[in-house]
């Protein structure tokens, strides 16, 4: 796999600098560290961070601004940052209302995370967290870590941070927080595997006609190969799963994300949401929201995923709506 | 245990991760992120590197060091797990150190509690367990840790991102149960040395 690279071991280095040069009304970074932090005044409210590995983008740095997150770290490709890291980002967005984190469900963010928040509790920040668990790709059982977390996690950035710019306490944020996490649904496909960054081997092959559902965004395999297919036969399976996952009757109305994975372009991606949007309509489901471009991505992975979030209340919708002052929101 | 055995044995799991890490991120390539031979080899170079410059005078002093240099650099699983894993023997090291299986007992304990794993989970487990057993009892040869690497293979993951394959994970040996023979050999062949 060719790449526009340096020393693939300066990699989020570079990228980080890079995205500061681009962006530095916006962002600043911390020195020597792998966080990005907001650039706004501190006013006292609860501080939002998140994160996890890099090769994602623009998640996560990409969502750090007014109205989402305080701050971001960015670990090493695919890899959880580290406790001490973690701990520098709680420590530089507490704004003295707490600090809450964002974390996707996968057992390094987990362990990573916890460890930060148990260094940060005996340095007196009060620190509450959520887990994202959005993909329903894999199952949930008694002995895995249960569903990992993906694209739906943009969503609660949004969501979440609306709320800390409106004031509300760290208690209020981790109950919505809560209640918002079972009604986000992601399910993703490729049409190829990636290569990380001085790697020379793809994470899976695909032929040129294939495709594999309920891929991971590291790369990982998912649950079912076949031939690939019309847009609209694989909108047809990806929504299929995802509407199944929910109670729902006619009318109810979602929120959508089609999300790119890094190597398939935007054309493709409206091509599919125009599926999408058939397919509601079959259903006789509302979409009141769509987001629709690469937020969550998996290096130059081919494919895409699907979210689905159910608008249990109007508050999601409103905080969907706000305006947001971020690089890629 | 003394500190010249203990630095020769990171120097020499240094070695071995560095030969080794292509191999470590083929077999985390099918099952897991294809990161564990990438994170062992950033944190071990600077496992080493912190031991040249800050030159540890005593097994507690090397232990500690190896822990936070661990959890500061490696990222992913593998750090807060082999982070705790040195933690743990630390720990050990400095309550009741009476016996070198002690010690690593106190690493096991400490790996499962921060992972939740337990034997049969096809994790760095069901290496420890054996060791730790086998250490107590005197019997610790490089065949005992080989079999158990071997062990892994025919066991459905139930931990980490391996679980999320399930069945496709079977016939695969488990890429941080590798690393800890690594780990393992690099102990016998230090005391050998001595």
């Amino acid at each position: 796999m060719k790449k526009i690279v340096n020393d693939p071991s300066n990699i989020v280095d570079e990228m980080l600098q890079g995205m500061i040069i681009g962006h530095s009304e916006l962002i600043q970074r911390i020195p020597e560290t792998g966080i990005i932090q907001r650039k706004t005044e501190k006013s006292g409210k609860v501080a939002i961070i998140s994160g996890g590995g890099s090769g994602h983008e623009p998640a996560h740095a990409g969502f750090v601004g007014e109205g989402m997150l305080s701050a971001a770290v960015c670990g090493a490709v695919f890899t959880s940052p580290t406790p001490d890291q973690i701990l520098e980002a709680i420590k530089a967005a507490n704004e003295g209302a707490g600090v809450f984190m964002i974390i996707k469900n996968y057992s390094g963010d987990i362990m990573n995370f916890e460890m930060a928040q148990e260094l940060a509790e005996m340095e007196g920040i009060e620190v509450a967290s959520v887990v994202v668990d959005d993909d329903i790709a894999v199952e949930d059982s008694l002995y895995t870590q249960g569903k990992r977390g993906v694209a739906g996690t943009i969503l609660v950035h949004k969501i979440v941070g609306y709320a800390a710019q409106q004031g509300k306490s760290i208690t209020e944020i981790k109950e919505l927080a809560d209640n918002l996490i079972p009604n986000i649904k992601s399910i993703g496909l490729a049409l190829t595997g990636v290569t990380t960054p001085g790697s020379t081997q793809p994470s899976f092959v695909l032929a040129e006609d294939e495709i594999e559902y309920g891929v991971g965004i590291h790369g990982e395999p998912g649950y079912r190969r076949e031939k690939l297919q019309t847009s609209h036969n694989l909108a047809n399976e990806l929504l299929t799963k995802l509407v199944n996952e929910f109670d729902v009757k006619p009318s109810d109305r979602f929120a959508v994300i089609v999300n790119g994975l890094g190597g398939t372009p935007l054309m493709e991606q409206y091509v599919f949401t125009n599926d999408v949007q058939q397919l509601m309509d079959e259903r006789k489901l509302s979409v009141d929201y769509y987001k629709i471009g690469n937020y969550m991505t998996s290096l130059e992975m081919q494919g895409l995923s699907l979210t689905l979030l159910y608008l249990e209340n109007d508050f999601y919708i409103e905080a969907l709506n706000a305006p947001v002052t971020t690089i890629s929101w | 245990m003394d500190i010249q055995t203990g630095i020769r044995w990171m120097e020499l799991f240094n070695e071995k991760i560095q030969q080794e890490k292509d191999y470590l991120t083929q077999l985390d390539t099918p099952i897991g992120d294809s990161d564990h031979g990438n994170n062992m080899s950033r944190g071990m170079a600077h496992v080493v590197k912190a031991i040249d410059t800050q030159s540890p005078d005593s097994l507690e002093e090397l232990l500690k060091l190896v822990t936070t240099t661990l959890l500061s650099k490696v990222g992913g699983a593998s750090g807060p797990l082999y982070g705790s894993a040195f933690m743990g023997m630390l720990k050990t090291y400095q309550g009741d150190g009476s016996s070198w299986g002690k010690v690593l007992q106190g690493g096991l304990e400490s790996i499962q509690k921060r992972g939740k794993a337990e034997v049969g989970d096809k994790t760095m487990i069901d290496v420890w367990a054996p060791v730790v057993q086998a250490t107590e009892n005197e019997q610790l040869r490089d065949e005992v840790i080989d079999e158990a690497v071997e062990a892994t293979k025919p066991l459905k993951a139930k931990k980490g991102r391996a679980s999320y394959v399930g069945e496709r994970s079977i016939g695969h040996i488990d890429p941080g149960a590798y690393s800890s023979a690594l780990l393992f050999h690099a102990m016998l062949e230090a005391e050998a040395e001595q």
